[in-house]
């Protein structure tokens, strides 16, 4: 029996039809997560439509800068992943694994600045809850656009912290040489969850961040 | 066991009519087609019975014709009903522009209603037979809704935001009002009664009750003891501008957008002077939100709508617009 | 009556006698074992949900409140919602039946993903343990509907849990679907064409879609409702800035396609059961199938038709209006399809199809009352009344549930390999069917005369409708307790059923009842078009004789 047919699961008749089936698995969750994100943007579009210039006020206390290194980073990892698919394609075991390492270390990366961006948000009272004070005339609405913040980049966040337990998984696997040029369907599917958390980003940092960028 | 077995609701304003008309041509149309495919089922259930237990029916694939045929019948039918029913929203949604103005401000669990000359009533309302009365309603806390069944009258009250019905009784006599947005623990014991009287007998009942002024004396004090007047001067000459005529006036905003001076735009402009500004002003009025009510603020708006423009300014809708005819969609259900 | 021991046929391996014990069944991926697992989960919640409508309807006899005290009667009522809705009759058909019968009839071995279905089912169960917390630590009194500001902020009740419940009860509802369109789409046999589909599984795709698209909508709409809750944020609180209506808009998007997810799959058992009992092919087969999509994707557009009266623009109702009688299209061609199907048939009244009738009339009802709250000017009177409580139990339990236990019952050889009790369950099927109608006809009425929806106490003139819809009530709660004893029963004394009973041209009846563990002995290869009676040498009927007639003991007894 071969390395591929032993991960054949049983229910599929083939392994085309196995890796069929796990990619337009993984697309249809992804159709998922842009209507679950989906609700929290269109949240966001009519409570900024209504407060405008408290969300332009409120922008101006996040971080430009660590965002955009965060941005940068995330295109980066997306890099680093798309190359490891590519290593995992023609079956080079060593490349496969420093990339896949590489890509780990920059999700971590994202993270620990995301914790330090918060952490300097406690420290100024910008976190909604009893302890939120804003230093303008519409303290409420920048109160909301707080909450919206930490809720997207909380969820955004989560998504990472799970994509990042997922490439460690990749990595155990590729170790141990469970990835061939012939079967390879975990990394791929796991490359294409990778991106679409980072596109999420990409949406995420104007939004947020530079709403108010021109003045 | 009491009340009987009633099958309609009783009919009291000139718009049950109409609702009654268009309930009744979808009954038509629903016991036609809804008979037919019962009369069908059944014919064919027992026309085409089973008789022997090895048997099986005709081989029929389908049929193109019949399928446009049932598509476009009941589109036809559905249209019919859309067109009907929306053009009997929209004489809902437009109040007569002499219509009566009554302020309502629901609140857990209670209906409190305001007459513009003062008299204020709880979970009870008293109006005139044969007038248009319009509703301005608010809330002060959750969703509530404000439904009179022999009126067909119904509209959420929600809190922050003004919304309003109108109608035109046609018969004396006591009906229920009901909340029907689900509001809480009390929710089915929020309502009462609307009290429709002869225009003599509700004359007498508004001249009977203790009254404290009306509205708009009530408003007008309110805006000096907050201070409104030292900024907003009648002359246009003040830090802000001037409120004469300005109720359902169309105002010019900085950035150049315009919005019409209704109910809403009062509020929200009181409450929360930011959100729009006037052409030509700078935004320094405080913010009033938290610092007056709910019914303060319809004072304060029935105030500002009884500033009438001055003689010269025409054109304008409001109070200089009593003379004009009904909008006609209005009109053709009186 | 033949005892399982001196049944020949189950000595053969089935997937109920492949391996026994509690882990054998809760550790199992065998997509047949997780339907029966989910089949016991729902019943439990159907009959607790039953139980508040009971007690619902107990409580109306009396003008004043005949039963508990009005913050009682307000979680009763929110209660029965959300474990009805939301544990009952979403995954009703698709988690019992669907789940049991999409790889059988496609010709598949399993699911796509067998693991991730057993995973859905222990999600569900995660969320209906937080619902059981809050019904045993006070229950919720928001209504299903959870309107914003008072779920948000002024109800003191336990909202936060029966969220976190529901927004599991979602994810897996959302698991399922992906598991389905997955399965649909690349597990087919060969053979099986998109148009070789039965619609059973055509209308549980559009379903899929639907639990997909619209359910995460919900969650993260019921997660800012619970965060607002939790830290007295702004989102939905107009009294910081916030729009309550921006709830509403959200909650409907995904809640009024959900009806669609209830009843979509009961159209697919009815057109499973109409063809099988009239042995003819389905009139209109291509209609039917694009019909079942159409109402998906149109249901996705006409959420507002919830908000008229709520102070939507005029405009924005229009269009929401014109919408809602597009989508009534689609369901019209379905009825019509299914009556023509049954012209020049051979129309059998066996216990499904009386469901199925029965299905298709109370199915109408609902959907012509629902063009009168489709039309503005009407729904005004109308909205928020008991006018609205009928139509959407006719469409839901007269509609949803009738398919649900019809398909339950034609497929109950195919499950449990036994046949139940023909007699019996025609009698319980019309008994179900007069105990619905004399339930839920006189609250058209009420709803009509005005009564307002969530009501612990009325006026006394309503009274004569109330206790008429209640005594309809303690009928159709005989109808719905019948099967659940005949159907036990019949799993360990019932006659032994064949392969296919009826019989019907499915895939699923090519193999062995019960079937074994992995459906097929080997991969069916499919030459034939759907439903065709006429075209299939291969189907063994019964010897010539005269059928049984109505109430008369089946001929096997």
């Amino acid at each position: 029996m071969s390395a591929a047919h032993s991960a054949l699961a049983e229910q599929f008749r083939d392994m085309e039809q196995q890796r069929e089936a796990s990619s337009l698995g993984m697309w249809v969750f992804l159709v998922t997560e842009i209507m679950f994100f989906g609700g929290l943007f269109l949240v966001y579009t009519v409570a900024r439509a209504m407060h405008p210039a408290a969300f332009a006020a409120a922008s101006r206390h996040l971080d430009v800068t660590l965002g955009g290194i965060n941005t940068a980073v995330l295109i980066v990892s997306s890099l680093t992943m798309a190359l490891a698919v590519y290593a995992a394609q023609v079956g080079r075991r060593r490349r496969l694994m420093g990339f896949l390492a590489l890509t780990m270390a920059l999700g971590c990366t994202f993270l620990i600045i995301k914790g330090f961006e918060y952490a300097d948000k406690f420290h100024h009272h910008l976190v909604p809850g009893s302890g939120f004070s804003f230093p303008g005339a519409e303290a409420s609405p920048a109160e909301m656009f707080f909450s919206l913040y930490f809720a997207m980049t909380g969820l955004h966040a989560l998504h990472m912290i799970i994509g990042v337990g997922l490439v460690a998984v990749l990595l155990v696997h590729a170790g141990r040489g469970r990835y061939t040029a012939e079967y390879h369907t975990p990394v791929e599917i796991s490359g294409l969850y990778w991106h679409f958390v980072d596109i999420i980003w990409i949406f995420l940092f104007p939004l947020l961040y530079l709403i108010d960028i021109h003045h | 066991m009491q009340g009987g077995l009633p099958l309609f609701p009783e009919r009291a304003s000139t718009m049950a009519r109409h609702v009654d008309a268009l309930f009744f041509y979808l009954l038509g149309v629903s016991l036609f087609i809804s008979l037919l495919i019962l009369v069908l089922i059944i014919v064919f259930s027992i026309k085409y019975r089973r008789r022997a237990s090895n048997e099986i029916g005709a081989p029929l694939g389908g049929s193109m014709k019949l399928e446009v045929f049932w598509m476009v019948i009941p589109f036809l039918l559905c249209m019919v009903m859309f067109g009907w029913g929306a053009s009997l929203f929209m004489a809902m949604q437009r109040p007569p522009p002499q219509a009566m103005e009554i302020y309502v401000v629901g609140k857990q669990w209670m209906w409190k209603l305001q007459h513009p000359e003062g008299q204020m009533e709880i979970n009870e309302l008293h109006v005139p037979v044969g007038r248009d009365i319009k509703l301005t309603m608010t809330s002060e806390d959750v969703i509530h809704d404000f439904f009179v069944p022999a009126f067909r009258v119904k509209s959420d009250v929600l809190p922050g935001r003004y919304t309003s019905i109108w109608f035109r009784p046609t018969k004396p006599g006591r009906y229920h009002l009901f909340c029907s947005q689900y509001c809480g623990t009390n929710h089915a014991v929020m309502g009462g009664w609307v009290t429709v009287m002869e225009p003599a007998d509700f004359e007498a009942w508004m001249s009977g009750g203790p009254t404290q002024g009306s509205l708009a004396e009530a408003g007008a004090k309110l805006f000096r003891e907050l201070a409104c007047n030292n900024c907003h001067v009648s002359s246009g000459q003040g830090r802000g501008p001037s409120l004469v005529g300005l109720y359902g006036s169309i105002v010019r905003l900085e950035g150049g957008a315009t919005v019409v001076a209704d109910d809403n735009y009062l509020r929200e402009s009181i409450l929360n002077p930011r959100a729009k500004i006037v052409a030509g002003y700078k935004a320094d009025m405080p913010v009033f939100q938290g610092l007056v009510n709910e019914e303060q603020l319809l004072e304060l708006i029935a105030y500002i709508q009884s500033l009438a423009p001055p003689p010269a300014a025409s054109g304008q809708p409001g109070a200089a617009a009593e003379s004009h005819p009904p909008a006609p969609a209005t009109k053709k259900l009186q | 009556m033949s005892s399982p021991a001196t049944a020949p046929a189950l000595r053969r391996e089935t997937y109920l006698n492949v391996s026994f014990g509690v882990k054998s069944w809760l550790l199992t991926t065998d997509h047949k074992r997780i339907a029966l697992l989910y089949l016991v989960s729902i019943t439990l919640f159907f009959f607790l949900g039953g139980f508040f409508a009971v007690l619902i309807r107990l409580h109306l006899l009396t003008p004043e409140g005949s039963l508990v005290t009005a913050e009682t009667y307000n979680k009763l009522f929110t209660m029965h919602g959300v474990v009805m809705i939301f544990f009952f009759l979403i995954p009703s058909i698709p988690a019992v039946l669907g789940n049991f019968l999409i790889p059988l009839m496609i010709g598949a071995k399993d699911l796509a993903f067998p693991r991730l279905n057993l995973a859905s089912w222990y999600i569900f169960n995660l969320a209906a343990l937080f619902t059981l917390y809050t019904v045993i630590t006070g229950g919720v009194d928001t209504g299903w509907t959870f309107y914003t500001p008072y779920s948000s902020l002024y109800s003191n009740t336990h909202v936060v849990p029966t969220i976190v419940g529901i927004f599991f009860a979602g994810f897996s509802s959302i698991l399922t679907g992906l598991n389905f369109i997955v399965t649909i789409h690349t597990m087919r046999a060969p053979g099986m064409t998109w148009f070789r589909l039965p619609l059973f599984v055509w209308t549980h795709y559009a379903t899929s879609l639907i639990m997909v698209l619209g359910t995460p909508v919900v969650a993260i709409t019921l997660t800012l409702v619970a965060v607002e809750r939790i830290f007295h944020l702004a989102i939905f609180n107009p009294a910081l800035g916030g729009d309550p209506l921006l709830f509403q808009h959200l909650f409907w998007f995904y809640s009024h396609p959900a009806v669609y997810i209830m009843v979509l799959p009961a159209m697919g058992v009815t057109t499973e059961l109409i063809t099988a009992f009239a042995r003819k092919k389905l009139f209109g087969y291509h209609f039917v199938a694009a019909a079942s999509l159409g109402i998906a994707v149109i249901g996705f557009f006409v959420w507002a038709h919830h908000m008229f009266v709520a102070g939507l623009s005029p405009y924005a109702a229009m269009i929401f209006s014109i919408l809602s009688y597009l989508v009534a299209i689609p369901s019209a061609v379905k009825v019509f399809n299914w009556t023509a199907t049954l012209y020049k048939g051979s129309v059998s009244w066996a216990t499904p199809m009386l469901y199925g009738l029965g299905f298709i009339g109370l199915f109408v009802m609902g959907g012509m009352t629902g063009l009168f709250l489709a039309a503005l000017g009407l729904d005004v009177h109308v909205h928020d009344t008991y006018f609205v409580v009928a139509h959407f139990h006719y469409i839901m339990v007269g509609g949803a549930v009738m398919g649900y236990l019809g398909g339950l019952h034609y497929w109950w050889p195919k499950i449990s390999g036994r046949l139940y009790p023909e007699a019996l369950a025609r009698f319980a099927a019309i008994v179900l069917f007069v105990g619905f109608n004399l339930t839920f006809f006189p609250q058209f009425i009420l709803g009509y005369l005005g009564m307002p929806r969530r009501y612990h106490a009325y006026p006394p003139e309503f009274q004569v409708l109330n206790v008429l819809s209640t005594a309809g009530a303690s009928i159709l709660g005989v109808g719905y307790l019948l099967p659940m004893f005949y159907l036990v029963w019949s799993m360990r004394y019932g006659p032994i059923a064949g392969s296919n009973p009826w019989p019907a041209t499915g895939l699923e009846w090519q193999t062995p009842s019960p079937p074994p563990p992995h459906n097929f002995d080997r991969t069916p290869v499919v030459t034939w078009e759907p439903y065709d009676f006429a075209g299939r040498a291969d189907l063994q009927y019964p010897v010539p004789r005269p059928e049984p007639q109505m109430f008369q003991p089946a001929a096997h007894d």
